[in-house]
C-alpha cells in the first residue's frame, strides 16, 4: 500500500477503535447507580408535564 | 394506558441493541461505495467530521427524548414529541416514527430474506460451478416471482414470509427476545466480519488471475484511503457524507427513541449514546472498508470496481469471488458473509417493529404478542407489492421516499423542536441527567445551530430530486397504461443518442458512447475512457419494436407499439400505499387522542 493511503487509514481506523474500545470500556466498568437515582417506579408515571 | 413498563435485562444488552439497530447492510455496502465515488480518503474527513457535528448530536436529541417521553409513559413518537410542546401538531409530526419503520421493514425484510436464501445456497454449493454472470443471473432469476432456483416454487416469497414470520416470533417475545438477538448477532455480526476484513487485507495479488492480470486489494485500499484533498471543495462530497452518517447510524428513524423510551429516568444516556454510535462506526469504518471493495479489486481488479461499485455487489458478485478460495471455504466464506448481512439485517428490522408495538400497547392496551402480529401483518401487506414488483420499481420507491426522504424530514423537525422549541436548555440538562460522562458543553451549540443547518440543508439540497421523483423525470414513459413505448435516456442529461444493434420480436438492443472511469497505476490517477456500451429492450407477447438495425435513435423515441403497462403505474401504487399508510397511523393517532381526551389526559 502507499504510504499516503496507508497513514490515512491506519489513522482513521485508529481513532475509530480506540474511542469505541475507550466508551465501551467505561460502559463495562462504571458501576450502575444505586436506587432510588433510578426511579423504576416511574416508569407506570401516567401524569403529563405541566404544559 | 399502558401496564407496567418493560426495561432493559442490561445495560450491553441495550448498547447491543441500539449498535444493532444502527449496524445494516449499508455498513458494508453503502459506504464504501460513497468513499470510492466521493473522493476516496479525502471522504473519511469530511464524515467524521458530520458524525461529530451531526450524528453524535443527533443520537443525544433522539436519546434523551426517548428517555424523557419514557417518563411519562410514551414508548413511541407520536406522543414523546407531544409531550415536549404545546400543539396537536407534533404528535402527527411523530406519525412519521411509526410509519417509516413499517414502510422500511416491509421491504427490508426482503432484502433480509435474500441473506437467508444466500445462507441456504452457500450450504448447499448452488454457487459452485457458476461463473460470475451466471451468479448475477441468479440474483435476476431470483428476484423474478415465477422463476425459481430451487424447484421451490415462488422461493422469494417463500424466504420473505419466513423472514417476516421470524421476527415477528422474537419481538412478541418483547424486549428480552430482542436483546438476546443483539447478544448473539452483534458479536457474531463482528466475529464474521473480522474474519473476512483480514482476508481483505491480506490477499494482495493472490487473485489475479488470466482474465484479470492486473487484480491487485491493494489498489482497492490504495484507492480507498489515498486523501485526495480538492473534493474537500466540493459541497457534493459533504453531502453525501452528511448523508451516509444519517443513514448509518438510523436516525430520523424513531426507533432509538423508542428503545431510550425503556432506560430509567435516571439512568445514563450520554455513555450509552456515544458508545452505540462509535461501535457502529468500528463496524462501518473498519470492517466496512475492508471487505467489499479489497475482495473485488483483489479479483476483478479496481477498474471493474469503479464501474461496479454498489449494492448489488454483495449479492451478484461476493458469492463468485468467495468460489475462488476453493471449495469448503467457499461454503464457510458465503455462510460468514451472507450470516453478517443477516445478522445486520435483523437486529435492524426487529428495532422497526418496537414503535408500532409501544404505541398500541401504550393507547389501547395491546398486549405485545397482538402488537407483534398486527405489525407483521401490516409489513406483510405493505411489502408483498415490493415482493411481486421489484422489478417494476416498487421497491426503490419505498426505499426513496420512506427510506430516505422521511428521515430527512422527521430528523430536521425533530431537530428544531428539541432545540428551539422544547428548549436547548430544557434539552442540555436532559441530555446531562444522570450522564456517566461530561459532556462538551459544545455540543450545546452545535445541537443549538450547527445541526438544524446541516440536517436544513441536506433536506433543501434534496428538494430537486423530490421534484423529479414526483414529476417521473428519471423515465420518458410516463403514462400508466399505453399504445407505445418511448426510448429511454442514454445519460443522465438525455443528451446522448444510441444507434440499434441488433432486433427480434422480443428485444431491441442498442449500442451508444458511454464514459467510464480507468485507473492509470503509472500516473496514479484516474482517466475517463469511452467506449461503447449496450441497452437492452425486452418485449412481451403483443408488443412489436419498430426499429431497424442501425437507425439512430434519440431519447423519447418511439420504439415500440402494443399494450404496455409502464413502471410509472406500479410505481404509483407504491407511493399511494405509504400515503395510505401514513394516513392510517394518524387515523389510529387521532383515535388515541380522543381516548386520551375522554380519559382527561390530553394538555392541549
Amino acid at each position: 500500500m502507499k504510504t499516503e493511503a496507508l497513514i490515512t487509514m491506519v489513522a482513521a481506523q485508529g481513532i475509530v477503535i480506540i474511542m469505541a474500545l475507550y466508551f465501551f470500556y467505561k460502559v463495562l466498568t462504571i458501576k450502575p447507580k444505586e436506587e432510588p437515582d433510578s426511579y423504576r417506579e416511574n416508569d407506570d408515571e401516567t401524569d403529563r408535564q405541566e404544559s | 394506558m399502558s401496564g407496567k413498563a418493560e426495561s432493559w435485562g442490561s445495560r450491553v444488552g441495550l448498547i447491543l441493541a441500539m449498535a444493532g439497530n444502527a449496524v445494516g447492510l449499508g455498513n458494508f455496502l453503502r459506504f464504501p461505495v460513497q468513499a470510492v465515488q466521493n473522493g476516496g480518503g479525502a471522504f473519511i474527513i469530511p464524515y467524521l467530521v458530520c458524525f461529530v457535528v451531526m450524528g453524535i448530536p443527533l443520537l443525544f436529541i433522539e436519546w434523551s427524548t426517548g428517555r424523557y417521553g419514557g417518563r411519562y409513559g410514551n414508548h413511541s413518537t407520536p406522543y414523546i414529541l407531544d409531550t415536549m410542546a404545546k400543539g396537536r401538531i407534533w404528535k402527527y409530526i411523530g406519525v412519521f416514527g411509526i410509519f417509516t419503520n413499517i414502510a422500511v421493514a416491509s421491504y427490508y425484510c426482503y432484502i433480509e430474506s435474500w441473506t437467508m436464501s444466500y445462507v441456504y445456497h452457500s450450504i448447499i454449493g448452488t454457487f459452485s460451478d457458476m461463473n460470475q454472470s451466471q451468479i448475477a443471473g441468479f440474483f435476476n432469476d431470483y428476484t423474478t416471482i415465477g422463476k425459481s432456483t430451487t424447484g421451490i416454487p415462488f422461493e422469494a416469497i417463500i424466504f420473505y414470509v419466513l423472514c417476516l414470520l421470524l421476527n415477528t416470533y422474537i419481538l412478541s417475545k418483547g424486549l428480552k427476545g430482542i436483546e438476546k438477538v443483539a447478544k448473539i448477532g452483534m458479536p457474531l455480526l463482528i466475529l464474521f466480519g473480522v474474519i473476512l476484513a483480514v482476508r481483505g487485507l491480506t490477499l494482495g495479488t493472490d487473485g489475479a488471475s488470466d482474465m484479470f492480470p492486473d487484480a491487485n486489494a491493494w489498489d482497492g485500499l490504495n484507492f480507498l484511503w489515498t486523501p485526495q484533498y480538492d473534493s474537500l471543495a466540493n459541497p457534493k462530497v459533504w453531502l453525501a457524507a452528511a448523508g451516509q452518517i444519517f443513514f448509518t447510524l438510523s436516525v430520523g428513524m424513531g426507533t432509538v427513541h423508542c428503545y431510550a423510551a425503556y432506560i430509567r429516568s435516571k439512568d445514563d444516556i450520554a455513555l450509552n449514546a456515544v458508545s452505540a454510535g462509535f461501535m457502529n462506526e468500528f463496524v462501518e469504518v473498519v470492517l466496512g472498508s475492508l471487505i467489499v471493495i479489497p475482495i473485488a479489486a483483489g479479483y476483478l481488479g479496481l477498474d471493474w470496481v469503479l464501474q461496479n461499485a454498489g449494492f448489488g455487489m454483495a449479492f451478484q458478485t461476493m458469492p463468485y469471488l468467495f468460489q475462488q478460495w476453493g471449495e469448503v471455504l467457499a461454503v464457510c466464506a458465503g455462510v460468514f458473509w451472507f450470516g453478517l448481512l443477516f445478522f445486520a439485517g435483523i437486529t435492524s428490522s426487529l428495532a422497526m417493529g418496537t414503535p408500532w408495538m409501544g404505541f398500541m400497547r401504550d393507547e389501547f392496551n395491546w398486549s405485545g404478542n397482538k402488537g407483534a402480529w398486527s405489525f407483521g401483518l401490516l409489513a406483510l401487506i405493505m411489502g408483498l407489492p415490493t415482493v411481486f414488483f421489484f422489478q417494476e420499481g416498487v421497491f426503490d420507491e419505498y426505499d426513496y421516499w420512506a427510506g430516505t426522504v422521511s428521515l430527512v424530514v422527521f430528523a430536521f423537525l425533530e431537530t428544531i423542536l428539541f432545540s428551539w422549541i422544547f428548549g436547548i436548555n430544557k434539552g442540555w440538562a436532559e441530555i446531562n441527567m444522570g450522564a456517566d460522562i461530561k459532556v462538551p458543553i459544545v455540543f450545546k451549540y452545535i445541537i443549538l445551530i450547527v445541526t438544524p443547518l446541516l440536517l436544513g440543508w441536506v433536506l433543501v439540497a434534496s428538494l430537486p430530486d423530490m421534484a423529479d421523483k414526483i414529476a417521473n423525470k428519471d423515465t420518458n414513459n410516463r403514462e400508466w397504461f399505453a399504445d407505445a413505448y418511448y426510448a429511454e435516456n442514454f445519460d443522465s442529461e438525455g443528451i446522448k443518442t444510441g444507434v440499434v444493434d441488433s432486433v427480434a420480436t422480443d428485444f431491441i438492443k442498442m449500442a451508444y458512447q458511454n464514459e467510464k472511469q480507468v485507473y492509470n497505476k503509472q500516473l496514479d490517477k484516474l482517466e475517463t475512457q469511452v467506449f461503447t456500451d449496450y441497452k437492452t429492450y425486452g418485449f412481451k407477447k403483443g408488443q412489436n419494436p419498430i426499429v431497424a438495425v442501425g437507425q439512430t435513435i434519440k431519447p423519447n423515441d418511439k420504439i415500440a407499439e402494443g399494450k404496455f403497462t409502464n413502471h410509472v403505474f406500479y410505481k404509483t401504487i407504491g407511493r399511494l400505499l405509504l400515503v395510505a399508510l401514513f394516513l392510517f397511523i394518524s387515523l389510529m393517532v387521532y383515535k388515541a387522542f380522543i381516548k386520551r381526551r375522554k380519559e382527561g389526559r390530553v394538555h392541549s
